[in-house]
Formats: C-alpha cells, sequence, structure tokens
C-alpha cells in the first residue's frame, strides 16, 4: 500500500442508523492496512434522532476535521445527506447517497429497500458501504478512490463481532448486499 | 512491534492516567468527557490494576474524593465537563491553594459550539482563576501524552494541575501506541498538617504566597514551554495556536503555501504562559495572532496589546467553534490574502427527539394532561427534550428544576391566581443536585409537583450508572440508593410512583398530585420506566407489539405534534398518520394518543 494514501471522507446520517459504526469500520480497516487515521464524531444530544456526521482522514494529516470543498468523498446514510453534508466534497469528489433514483451528481443506492430485503432494516449504514466499495475500491487508491476493499471492511468486521456470530453473519450479508447492487 | 490502536480521545485519555499510575479516579458523566471513566475501568480490568475508579453522584463530590487521595500522596483524577467544574469549583480554589502530595489532575473537557452544553465556556479561564496550571491538548495522542507531564508538573510543584480537552480531541479517534499500564508502588499515607489541610484564614495568605511562587516556577517549566512546529519559516509576523486549532492551523498553513514563511508556535500550557516565550514574541515580531478556544486566554497574558491579536481584539470570532473554515479566514485576513471558501449552506438539520417508545415522552404527554396551564421546569438530560413537546419551559443547570418551580412559586405567591406548577427532573439529576432543592422547597412549603422520570440510567452521556442503580464503574455491586426514600428523607409526605407506559393511569395520577399541591403541599411522582436504550435493563422492559393505524385517521395530526413519536410519521399525500414498524418499540403509548382512537392494537 502506497504511504502516500490522503483520503477524506464525510460520513452523514441520522443519530441511531450507524454512521460511527460504519466511520469505525473503516478507521480500522485504515489501520491495518498500516495507514495512519483521524476521526471525528457526534456524540450528545445529536445522537438522540438528530443529524450526525463523522469525518475520517486517512493519511499525514493533524485536523480531525474536514474542511469544506476539501473532501474526497462522501458516504450519505439519508437522502438529505448530499444537502446537509454535500459541501464538504470537492467539485471532482465522490458522493454516495442512500435514496431511491438518479440524478444530482451522486451514486444512489436504495438501501432502506435492499435492507428490508434481507429483513435487516437496521443494516441500512453497512449496505451504503459495501454499494461504495463496490463502485470505489480496487485500482489506485492514491488517486483518491476508497483507500480499502471489501475483504478489509469483513476482516475488521470479523474481529469486531467476533463473540456475536449471528451478527457477524448478518452484517455481512448486509455488506454484500450493498456490494452486489454496486457491482451489478 | 509497538501495538497501534484506534482509540478515542477519551480512551487515549484514560489511556494516559493507568499508563502514569493513576491509582483513584473519579468523575460524573457529561458530554464531551463522559467516556474517560468508563475506559479507565475497562481497561483497570482488563489489566487488573488495583485502583478506586467510581462515578460520584456529583463533580464537586467527585473532586474532594480524588483530591483527598492525592492528600494521602496518591496520583489521582478527576473528570467532568466544564460546566460540571463551575459544580467542583468551590473544592477546586481551596485545593490550588493548599496543593497535593501525589499528582492531581483535573480534566475539564469544554465544548466550543456548544454541541452538547449549555455554555462554551472557558476551563482555561477556571484555571487562571483558581492559579493552577493548564495543559491544552491537539490531539488525543498529544491528550495521552499531557496526562504523563500534567503528574508531574502536579508533583514537581505540589499543585493540581487541569487538563483541558475539547470535544474535537475528546471525540476523535487515532492510532495511538499503547504503552504499558503501570501501578506505583506508593501506598496511601496522609501526613496530618493542619496549617495546611485545615488552614484558617491567617494561613491562607501564607498559601496565596506560596501559590504565587509556583505559579512563577512553572511558567518557566521546561517540559511544558511552547513549541515551534515550523523552524524553517523566517518572518516578522508570527501565529500562535493551541489546543485542537494548533491541528487545524497546521494544515491550513500547509495548503496556503505558508510553511516556510509564518513562524507558527504551539503553546502546550495556556496558563501561566511561558515568560521567556512572551518576551521573545515581543522582541522577534511586529504582529502575533493567536488562534485558540474559546476565550483569548493565552492572548491576554502577551502583554503587548498592540502587536496581538485574536479574540479579544476581534480578529477572531470570540462567538462558537474555531473550524477550519473559520480559520482559514482568519489567516486570510492576517496575511492580506483574499478569502475564498466554499461557504457551508444554512440547512437547519434534522432536531433530535427521544427515541420511539422513550418513557419520558409518555410521562410528558401525561403531564400535559394533568396539568396544561402549568409553568414546566425542567433539566438537564434526555428530558431536556420535552421542550420540542411544550413540555418544557426552563432549563437552567443540574438541578434547577426543583429551585426554579420554588422561585416561581414564591415569585406567584401574593397574585390573585397562582399557576400550577410541574418540574420534570431525571432520577441522576435529581441525585446531582435535586436533593438540597427538595430540601429547601419542603422546608419553604413550596406548593408544586415534582416529577422523578426515574429511568434507572444516566442516559443521555450513555447509560452510565446512578446512585440507584446499585452497580459501579466497572460494573461491581453497590450499595443501591432507593429514590423514594430519599424523596422522603427530603420530608416529602406525598410520593406516588407510577408508570408511564400506563399513560391513563399516571395521568391520575398526577392530576390527584397537582391537586395535593394546591391544597395541601409539595408533591413528588416518580415515573418509572427502564430507558429504551440500556442494554442492562433490557429484561425490565415489557414486550409490545407494533399498532395499526385505522381508515378512520383523517391525517389531523394530533399525534405527531403532540407526541411527536419518531415512529410515526404524517403521510401528508394520503393525509393519514403511518406507523415505521422497524422504529417502532410496541410501547403502546401512542394507543392513549389519538384523540380518535385512531390507533388500536393489533387486532
Amino acid at each position: 500500500m502506497s504511504p502516500s494514501v490522503q483520503q477524506q471522507i464525510v460520513i452523514s446520517g441520522v443519530g441511531g442508523q450507524g454512521v460511527l459504526f460504519v466511520t469505525r469500520l473503516l478507521a480500522e480497516a485504515a489501520i491495518a492496512r498500516g495507514l495512519p487515521v483521524l476521526t471525528s464524531e457526534t456524540h450528545g444530544m445529536a445522537q438522540r434522532g438528530g443529524s450526525v456526521v463523522s469525518h475520517l482522514k486517512v493519511g499525514a494529516y493533524s485536523s480531525p476535521l474536514i474542511r469544506s470543498g476539501c473532501g474526497d468523498g462522501l458516504l450519505g446514510l439519508k437522502a438529505e445527506s448530499l444537502e446537509l453534508h454535500g459541501h464538504f466534497i470537492r467539485p471532482d469528489g465522490w458522493r454516495v447517497v442512500n435514496q431511491a433514483g438518479t440524478g444530482d451528481g451522486a451514486a444512489h443506492v436504495d438501501a432502506d429497500a435492499a435492507a428490508a430485503r434481507i429483513d435487516n432494516p437496521r443494516a441500512v449504514n453497512l449496505v451504503v458501504l459495501g454499494f461504495a466499495l463496490a463502485r470505489l475500491s480496487g485500482g489506485d487508491a492514491a488517486v483518491n478512490r476508497l483507500f480499502c476493499d471489501r475483504d478489509d471492511i469483513a476482516r475488521v468486521l470479523e474481529v469486531r463481532l467476533a463473540e456475536r456470530p449471528e451478527m457477524l453473519a448478518a452484517s455481512r450479508r448486509a455488506l454484500d448486499a450493498g456490494y452486489a447492487i454496486g457491482a451489478a | 512491534m509497538v501495538e497501534r490502536k484506534l482509540l478515542l480521545g477519551n480512551e487515549a485519555i484514560a489511556r494516559g492516567l493507568i499508563e502514569n499510575g493513576c491509582a483513584m479516579a473519579t468523575s460524573y458523566p457529561g458530554t464531551p468527557a463522559s467516556e474517560i471513566l468508563a475506559a479507565v475501568a475497562h481497561f483497570q480490568r482488563v489489566h487488573r490494576l488495583s485502583m478506586h475508579t467510581q462515578w460520584a453522584v456529583n463533580e464537586k463530590v467527585a473532586l474532594e474524593i480524588a483530591y483527598a487521595g492525592a492528600q494521602a500522596g496518591l496520583r489521582t483524577a478527576v473528570v467532568m465537563k466544564q460546566v460540571g467544574l463551575n459544580v467542583a469549583s468551590d473544592p477546586l480554589m481551596s485545593a490550588a491553594y493548599m496543593g497535593t502530595c501525589g499528582g492531581f489532575v483535573v480534566i475539564s473537557a469544554d465544548d466550543p459550539g456548544p454541541h452538547s452544553s449549555q455554555t462554551e465556556q472557558d476551563s482555561r479561564m477556571m484555571a487562571m482563576m483558581a492559579k493552577i496550571p493548564v495543559l491544552d491538548p491537539e490531539s488525543p495522542r498529544q491528550a495521552r501524552d499531557m496526562i504523563a507531564q500534567a503528574f508531574d508538573l502536579s508533583e514537581v510543584h505540589a499543585i493540581p494541575v487541569m487538563l483541558r480537552p475539547t470535544t474535537r480531541v475528546c471525540h476523535a479517534r487515532q492510532d495511538v501506541d499503547l504503552r504499558t499500564p503501570t501501578v506505583l508502588d506508593r501506598p496511601a499515607a496522609f501526613e496530618k498538617d493542619p496549617a495546611r489541610w485545615a488552614a484558617t484564614p491567617k494561613f491562607r495568605q501564607q498559601l496565596h504566597h506560596e501559590l504565587e511562587a509556583k505559579l512563577a516556577a512553572i511558567a518557566q517549566f521546561e517540559a511544558t514551554a511552547p513549541q515551534r512546529l515550523n523552524l524553517e519559516a523566517d518572518g516578522r509576523r508570527a501565529v500562535v495556536v493551541s489546543g485542537v486549532a494548533s491541528a487545524h492551523t497546521r494544515e491550513i498553513v500547509q495548503s496556503m503555501g505558508l510553511w516556510k514563511q509564518l513562524p507558527l508556535y504551539q503553546v502546550l500550557q495556556p496558563y501561566p504562559l511561558h515568560q521567556t516565550f512572551i518576551n521573545h514574541l515581543r522582541e522577534a515580531y511586529t504582529d502575533v495572532l493567536v488562534i485558540e478556544e474559546t476565550t483569548g486566554v493565552i492572548e491576554m497574558q502577551v502583554a503587548d496589546r498592540d502587536r496581538v491579536q485574536g479574540k479579544l481584539a476581534g480578529r477572531v470570532p470570540a462567538v462558537g467553534e474555531l473550524t477550519p473554515e473559520v480559520i482559514a479566514r482568519v489567516l486570510a485576513r492576517f496575511v492580506g490574502r483574499p478569502v475564498n471558501d466554499v461557504a457551508p449552506p444554512v440547512v437547519p438539520g434534522r432536531r433530535p427527539t427521544l427515541c420511539a417508545g422513550c418513557p419520558h415522552r409518555a410521562s410528558f404527554f401525561a403531564i400535559k394532561k394533568a396539568a396544561r396551564k402549568a409553568i414546566y421546569t425542567s433539566d438537564i438530560g434526555c428530558y431536556t427534550l420535552g421542550l420540542n413537546l411544550g413540555a418544557v419551559d426552563t432549563v437552567l443547570c443540574m438541578g434547577a428544576a426543583i429551585s426554579q418551580a420554588a422561585g416561581f412559586y414564591h415569585a406567584y405567591k401574593h397574585a390573585p391566581q397562582r399557576p400550577d406548577i410541574v418540574a420534570t427532573i431525571g432520577d441522576s439529576t435529581f441525585f446531582h443536585a435535586g436533593l438540597p432543592a427538595l430540601v429547601d422547597a419542603v422546608n419553604q412549603d413550596v406548593r408544586f409537583v415534582l416529577v422523578i422520570l426515574d429511568n434507572r440510567t444516566t442516559a443521555m452521556t450513555g447509560n452510565q450508572p446512578t446512585p440507584a442503580t446499585g452497580l459501579g464503574a466497572g460494573g461491581e455491586v453497590l450499595q443501591a440508593v432507593d429514590i423514594e426514600t430519599a424523596v422522603r428523607g427530603c420530608g416529602i409526605d406525598y410520593v406516588r410512583i407510577a408508570d408511564p407506559y400506563r399513560t391513563d393511569e399516571l395521568i391520575a395520577v398526577l392530576k390527584a398530585a397537582v391537586t395535593h399541591s394546591r391544597e395541601t403541599g409539595p408533591a413528588v411522582v416518580i415515573s418509572r420506566y427502564p430507558c429504551v436504550l440500556d442494554k442492562r435493563q433490557a429484561g425490565a422492559r415489557t414486550e409490545g407489539a407494533v399498532p395499526v393505524i385505522t381508515d378512520e385517521c383523517d391525517g389531523c395530526g394530533y399525534c405527531v405534534q403532540q407526541f411527536e413519536c419518531p415512529a410515526i410519521a404524517l403521510d401528508e399525500a394520503e393525509s393519514r398518520a403511518r406507523i415505521d414498524k422497524v422504529l417502532c418499540s410496541g410501547c403502546g403509548v401512542c394507543l392513549h394518543v389519538c384523540p380518535k382512537e385512531s390507533i388500536q392494537p393489533l387486532p
């Protein structure tokens, strides 16, 4: 892995959706690849159903926050994520949003429907992540696609959920469901 | 190979404590500091460290417990959020005079923004008022390292030392190299010295002299002196940064291509500012920009007012968080460049709300039914969100629901029509600062209803135990304190306990309590049901079923406006309410809400 990886990713959603969990998976994947990582998270009152946002910076950074217009990519777990936090992303950056339909320069995935199909409606976060991994991993990470791939995330899940095999299996299914949509 | 682990800033601080021989750690939870003590308890368990770790009833008590440990020669720490430091300020001011034997670290986390606090106050000002040194970390890693410096500084100068992280340090995650936990071979050994430990005013002046001498020495303490970040830079204008503003500024100066032109200094110890550094700034530079949160603490110590630009000089915004965007604008102006930044959109976002199935929502609905025109005083916790429901009129600080109820009662005492007054307070907040206020209310015969929203946990900050839980920070069994007994001990005769999920019964109980408060005296209702987020209490909750909305629903919106459950939404196109089966907890409280009885149990 090239040590010159520099990626700034915004993860946006609503308290309770698992924004922190996705941020954590990506950060652990970075560490496993030997990359320095910094994140910034929303805690406290906003976690009660309010808008929440995480910043994830992989590479040689000192600040935990992403500056407006400098982010490389956005993972939006809600349709409104783009409107709320799209300003963080540079014009040629990537945007993956949980929303039916197409348009507005973002890659759309109807993660609510996909999660319902696998009977795990709370796994929207992993469906969106799986979709993004299918679309953005592989290739040259230094050109600011995603720095990690599905195998990295699967390994992190295995460690994190080692003692909860049922949840691990369900999480894997959600990740793969999103991946399949993205790869299609 | 060194083990690198992803640590939350608060976990890194906890790591610093156990890696440096901390023998006692106490805290009261509060965002953004809540995870520190839980992480200490976690490391204590994992590494089997012999130490005392506890959630205290409030920050004042927490500080006094930890301070006594330091008086006995141990390394100890007390942890809180910035407004908690207000509560603990009484012992802090005095402890500064008396000093310490073992290292004593006061960790007070600030919340510029504010994101989850009543104020943006700067704990470093409190350190200045107490006359103790304060360290200001920029990252989880530096916060961990500063714990070692803080213990060192505290023991060398026999003085309490403050560590002041901010939200962006506490709730950042970073890869941190783990070091070995340390247990010092240092038994508790309190040496009696009444002239110091119980000093009367006459001796206090002597202690104050000693404190000033300590501060003068600390302003020359080499290990915490400001650091020059870019030795290669050369110029007559310099930038001084501290805390997370330092982390932001480094990146921005580099992206502006100014790394070799703009000398950058990071202050590790904002108070007392090192004297040689103050002299150096005056001699070397014509202009000095200071970027710090949230008050101009460093700025005010740089004596030459003509040279220094910062918050006090109006060059850095006095209000709000210093985000990278704000710092980029300030820096651009300082070097005379045009400001070109993407302006964030003005989109309000989603406001927080009580969870689906939250027992507080049911309590608030019942309170509105039982005392429609009452003054509703409330308090700090999840239930502050009762303001969305129109059932919270005031929120001042911890415990004020009860004393403000008293204040309104006295204010209206001679008015021709006295309003009903209903105060709401959580179980943890009741123990924290409600008890003395309730004694006062009994003593003054305040006619009000106090509803203790007893969800058996400190919910907002992450479900820490309360004194009623009977469990410690590490899950160990403790002596539980019963709320009803405590209420009766305060002198209250009229106490009723009700289940908010049995909403009709709660409404009846509240109506009777309101009548009692009008005619006889203060009344207390304990509305008791476990928090839906508290995994520890999962077994104590009843399983419910998702109700249905019948075709009689005409979309009037009463349930959405008056009840605001995240699981009920209005389908405007079809002009009816709908239940989100994923979010619904099946609590069944909404069955009591619809005035047209269009919400029904599953047939």
